[in-house]
């Protein structure tokens, strides 16, 4: 058989089977459709699209505190106000941007990247969602009603406690968290389960794509990072509105106790982060660079190391509460010896851009531009590592100069780039290289125009969160390029705007594999349809898409990867990705949301103290729960072993 | 294995000088911005670069090895990241797949193992070289962080003032530090690393300055409202100079010499100046508010926020809230007579 890429293998798939899977893969319109439905292009979509609208929103905070912050003594925003902005800003990138953003691309890539339909639990995946969702506009909305929270994102005690902050603002934080938690525990387990049963059959585990490894690998850090948080926020809020004494030192309770509980998460969360975001590091650095990527072993090992050695950092971020010496030693040998997996990682996109052919595209830039500043943010972040330099500089500017390199530099980064390499496959459509090549240069240079000063400023001894500072201290012109440097990066980020928008309206039609791409996302349709593979492939390579056997797997149809009998996937196992059987898989349902819905109105009613929406809310959702999962009908031949998937 | 169709490969190479010159022009905006860097340290900023006692100078050499193994580290990934985008491309280079994992193990894992680990070593001798110097005479100053102003003793001496630490210069000083309310955290970036003070808790760490000057603090620890209105300063006083600061902060009040201060001393005690403040020597005697015996020895007013002249101290009694606000001192209503005469009596304050 002659040699085939990824475009006529699609053809042919789609050619023999797309019309009968087809008929048992609908996809409703209209608001019904769009409230219904468990697609994960569809959800993996909207996740996006709403995680930028509150980018953008939180983007606008930072604009503002820029412009208060561009002249010393200035009075654009009262200090309550500025103060409300920065809390409300870290605390909606972490949460309400970063990870809800790369939960977006994993639920839109996931099932076609490991060759199959949906995700393992499609209606979890809706109702995580409408969750979301939800936790952010309860969150921005407060800043309408002046209750934002204003305790800082890592909000200490006792500031945030019932003494020292009145007002609804901590409760906001509090109970958004733990409602956003649902959101996040939901997804995790939704993309460990699909990572480890839905993979192609023939796809091992050695054979995964390091994107879905990262993920994987910040899903399972999801898991055990957010306990001591949700721990920590209904500990909070019982101190707060029912007067427990978790916190409160004068009653003998403890104020490190949250700090510990809090970057017992806070730290991980970094990597929860990064990882995925490097994970879209290693997917578009092997398409151009035409070869796989290079150690591929070492890579997935240093993704699970740091998912690991992340739980053992924590204390790095209090080295200056004056705890033992012995214990600093610790945590700053660990935060030391985590950089070498992110070094492993950066050297082998090194290694195999050096040895592959490198084709200069925009996503590429921006992985480039990643690069560079992921190691200014690693060469800070082992400064850190350093008990002394620590104390000296943390909660310093240097410290938002580290930070910001590491999560824009590090995350946003690579979402952009990740968003011009499968734009094509999200919406269909080509962008403009142009543009993209523009939007890139402008926003690298307005990046390092707003951040770099603040190292400076840092050295130079200004404190991080002050909402205004004196003249004369040698401050005022690294904040004045800081504040022309915001500006630049916004107009570099409106651009990216622009050029996905431009094309969703004038964009060329994209070709199922516009890039050449190495994973299987690229051998079905640009947008896929709503079954995304016509047949289910059988994986023999790493990189999959270029892998002419199991190219040619969707070329020769077998019945058993068509599944053209019913709305299935195919169910395999964790290790090798053998076939188990195939499995039915759950229709569109209202379900979902109307649980989220209940479950918002609870916490609308916590969060006002009127208990008795709040109490009738969770009555509804646990009615709601339970009508979910009622078992209707055991589906035929499924045994007890084997448990139900919705 | 089956690449799919290459890209556009019209794109021209950079020509080889074009990217020196461009290498030139990077390299002079990099001195040129260090230049600054230096420059901007001199002069009032609280540089940690230009330190003025033994800890800070310890962590600022710290700073440049740190910063020169980062600049080797930076530009090293970034000539390798520029090499293959300009040299790794067109349609004549020929992809390499399956090689890299011996690059990877020794730029990867090799060197930064060893590099990580003198850099440790080094990173833990500095923080041990930052305990309390051993057997040094132990002056104890406890400092008592407040919403949004710093509370100053020295226990063996009875003294006590705001918002400014004498120390003796050349001579460690043992801070212990607490907080009346939420955490604080202070650093003085010129003299020493900071260390929080955290509800509940008495942490502590030492301070030298080597000379005699005046080196600016400020809260580090996001505390509220006002948390970038809480400066403080440190003075380091030549010692005998230092010694007679001590022994007059630690006397009470003087006596008012004239009618218009004694007025004045009338209206700290009566009005509700006292429910908050001390005058050791008169009747008021309140905690929740700096203590005032010697105020017209302090340079500042409202933690750093204006200087200390009678002008702004007219004004902050009266409408402090104008000056910084949301601070816990509420508007002093006095008649114009009250306040000028108040002024005047903690002009004598000294």
């Amino acid at each position: 058989m002659q040699v085939i890429d990824a475009n006529e293998a699609h053809a042919a798939a789609q050619s023999s089977a797309g019309d009968r899977v087809a008929a048992k893969w609908p996809e409703e319109g209209g608001l019904k459709g769009w409230i219904c439905t468990v697609d994960h292009k569809r959800i993996g979509r909207r996740y996006m699209v709403t995680a930028s609208v509150y980018f953008t929103l939180a983007g606008l905070q930072a604009l503002v505190m820029r412009i208060q912050l561009a002249v010393p003594n200035a009075g654009v925003v009262t200090p309550d106000r500025y103060n409300q902005l920065f809390s409300l800003h870290g605390t909606a990138m972490i949460f309400l941007f970063a990870t809800p953003m790369l939960f977006g691309f994993g639920n839109f890539l996931f099932p076609l990247m490991l060759g199959t339909r949906d995700m393992a639990f499609p209606r979890l995946n809706a109702f995580g969602y409408w969750i979301f969702a939800g936790a952010g506009l309860i969150m921005f909305a407060s800043l309408l009603f002046d209750a934002a929270p204003n305790g800082g994102w890592f909000a200490y005690v006792p500031l945030t406690g019932p003494r020292y902050s009145e007002g609804a603002n901590l409760d906001v934080y509090t109970l958004g968290l733990l409602f956003l938690g649902v959101s996040t525990t939901a997804g995790a387990i939704n993309f460990i389960a699909t990572a480890l049963k839905l993979r192609a059959p023939g796809m091992a585990l050695n054979r995964m794509p390091v994107f879905v490894w990262t993920l994987v690998a910040t899903s399972f850090m999801v898991v055990f990072a957010l306990p001591p948080l949700n721990t920590a926020n209904a500990m909070l809020f019982m101190d707060r509105r029912f007067g427990t004494h978790f916190f409160q030192a004068p009653a003998g309770g403890d104020t490190l106790l949250w700090q510990h509980l809090f970057w017992l998460f806070g730290h991980p969360d970094v990597y929860i982060i990064v990882l995925p975001a490097l994970g879209i590091v290693s997917a578009i650095v092997p398409t151009f660079s035409r070869r796989p990527i290079a150690a591929y072993p070492l890579v997935v090992l240093a993704t699970v190391a740091t998912a690991v050695i992340g739980f053992g950092v924590w204390v790095h971020h209090m080295f200056a509460v004056g705890l033992p010496q012995l214990s600093l030693a610790f945590f700053s040998a660990a935060s030391v010896v985590i950089t070498i997996p992110a070094g492993i990682q950066i050297f082998s996109w090194l290694a195999t851009m050096l040895t592959g052919r490198v084709v200069l595209s925009v996503p590429l830039l921006w992985v480039a531009g990643f690069i560079v500043l992921f190691v200014l943010g690693g060469v800070t972040g082992v400064m850190f590592a350093m008990v002394p330099f620590d104390q000296q500089v943390t909660d310093s500017y240097f410290v938002v100069a580290h930070f910001h390199y590491v999560l824009v530099g590090g995350a946003v980064f690579p979402i952009l780039g990740g968003l011009f390499y499968w734009w094509p496959k999200f919406s269909g459509r080509m962008t403009s290289p142009r543009a993209g090549r523009w939007a890139f240069a402008i926003t690298f240079i307005g990046f390092n125009l707003a951040f770099f000063p603040m190292h400076i400023s840092g050295l130079l001894g200004m404190p991080r969160r002050i909402y205004s500072y004196p003249e004369d201290l040698g401050w005022d012109a690294w904040a004045l390029l800081s504040t022309i440097g915001v500006h630049v990066l916004t107009l570099g980020l409106l651009i990216t705007l622009a050029t996905l928008l431009i094309s969703l309206r004038r964009g060329a039609p994209a070709p199922p594999d516009p890039w050449g791409g190495e994973t299987l996302e690229w051998a079905t349709s640009s947008p896929p349809p709503t079954y995304d593979f016509a047949v289910i492939p059988r994986v023999h390579g790493l990189a999959a898409a270029w892998d002419t056997r199991t190219l040619e797997s969707l070329v020769d149809a077998d019945e058993d990867r068509v599944l053209a009998d019913g709305h299935k996937v195919l169910r395999t196992s964790e290790l090798d990705g053998e076939r188990e059987r195939a499995m039915e898989m759950p229709e569109d349902t209202p379900v979902p949301f109307v649980a989220a819905v209940f479950l918002f109105l609870a916490v609308v009613g916590l969060l006002l103290d009127w208990m008795f929406l709040a109490v009738v809310a969770f009555a509804a959702a646990a009615l709601t729960f339970a009508w979910w999962l009622w078992p209707r009908g055991a589906p035929p031949r499924r045994s007890r072993a084997e448990g139900a998937s919705a | 294995m089956a690449i799919g169709r290459p890209m556009s490969t019209s794109r021209r190479r950079v020509p080889a000088a074009r990217t020196r010159t461009a290498t030139a022009r990077v390299a002079r905006i990099c001195c040129a911005g260090l230049l600054v860097l230096v420059a901007s340290c001199s002069g009032r900023s609280p540089s940690t670069l230009s330190p003025a006692g033994p800890g800070a100078r310890r962590v600022a050499g710290l700073w440049w090895l740190l910063f020169g193994i980062s600049a080797v580290v930076s530009v090293v990934v970034t000539l390798l990241l520029l090499w293959a985008m300009i040299r790794r491309r067109g349609p004549g280079v020929v992809p390499h797949p399956g090689s890299g994992t011996r690059f990877v193990v020794s730029l990867g894992v090799i060197v930064p193992a060893i590099v990580l680990t003198f850099v440790y070593a080094i990173g833990l001798r500095d923080m041990r070289a930052l305990e309390a110097p051993r057997g040094a005479d132990s002056l104890v100053v406890e400092v008592t962080g407040h919403q949004w102003w710093w509370e100053v003793r020295y226990p063996a001496h009875g003294a006590v003032t705001a918002n400014e630490i004498h120390i003796p210069a050349g001579r460690p000083v043992l801070l212990r530090l607490r907080t009346a309310d939420v955490n604080h955290s202070f650093w003085v970036p010129q003299l020493m690393v900071k260390t929080d003070m955290i509800a509940g808790r008495t942490t502590q760490m030492w301070l030298q300055a080597d000379r005699p000057g005046t080196y600016r603090g400020q809260c580090a620890e996001y505390c509220g409202l006002q948390h970038g209105r809480m400066a403080f300063h440190v003075v380091a006083d030549p010692p005998a100079a230092f010694t007679s600061w001590l022994a007059n902060q630690a006397r009470p009040a003087a006596e008012p010499r004239e009618a218009m201060a004694a007025r004045g001393r009338q209206v700290i005690q009566s009005a509700s100046c006292a429910s908050c403040h001390t005058v050791r020597g008169t009747s008021a005697a309140g905690r929740r508010g700096p203590d005032l015996t010697h105020l017209a020895s302090r340079r500042h007013l409202g933690a750093g926020t204006v200087p200390n002249t009678p002008g702004h101290l007219g004004g902050w009694i009266a409408d402090s809230q104008a000056v910084k606000p949301g601070n816990q001192m509420p508007p002093q209503p006095l008649s114009p007579e009250d306040l000028r005469s108040l002024i005047a009596y903690l002009g004598t304050l000294r």
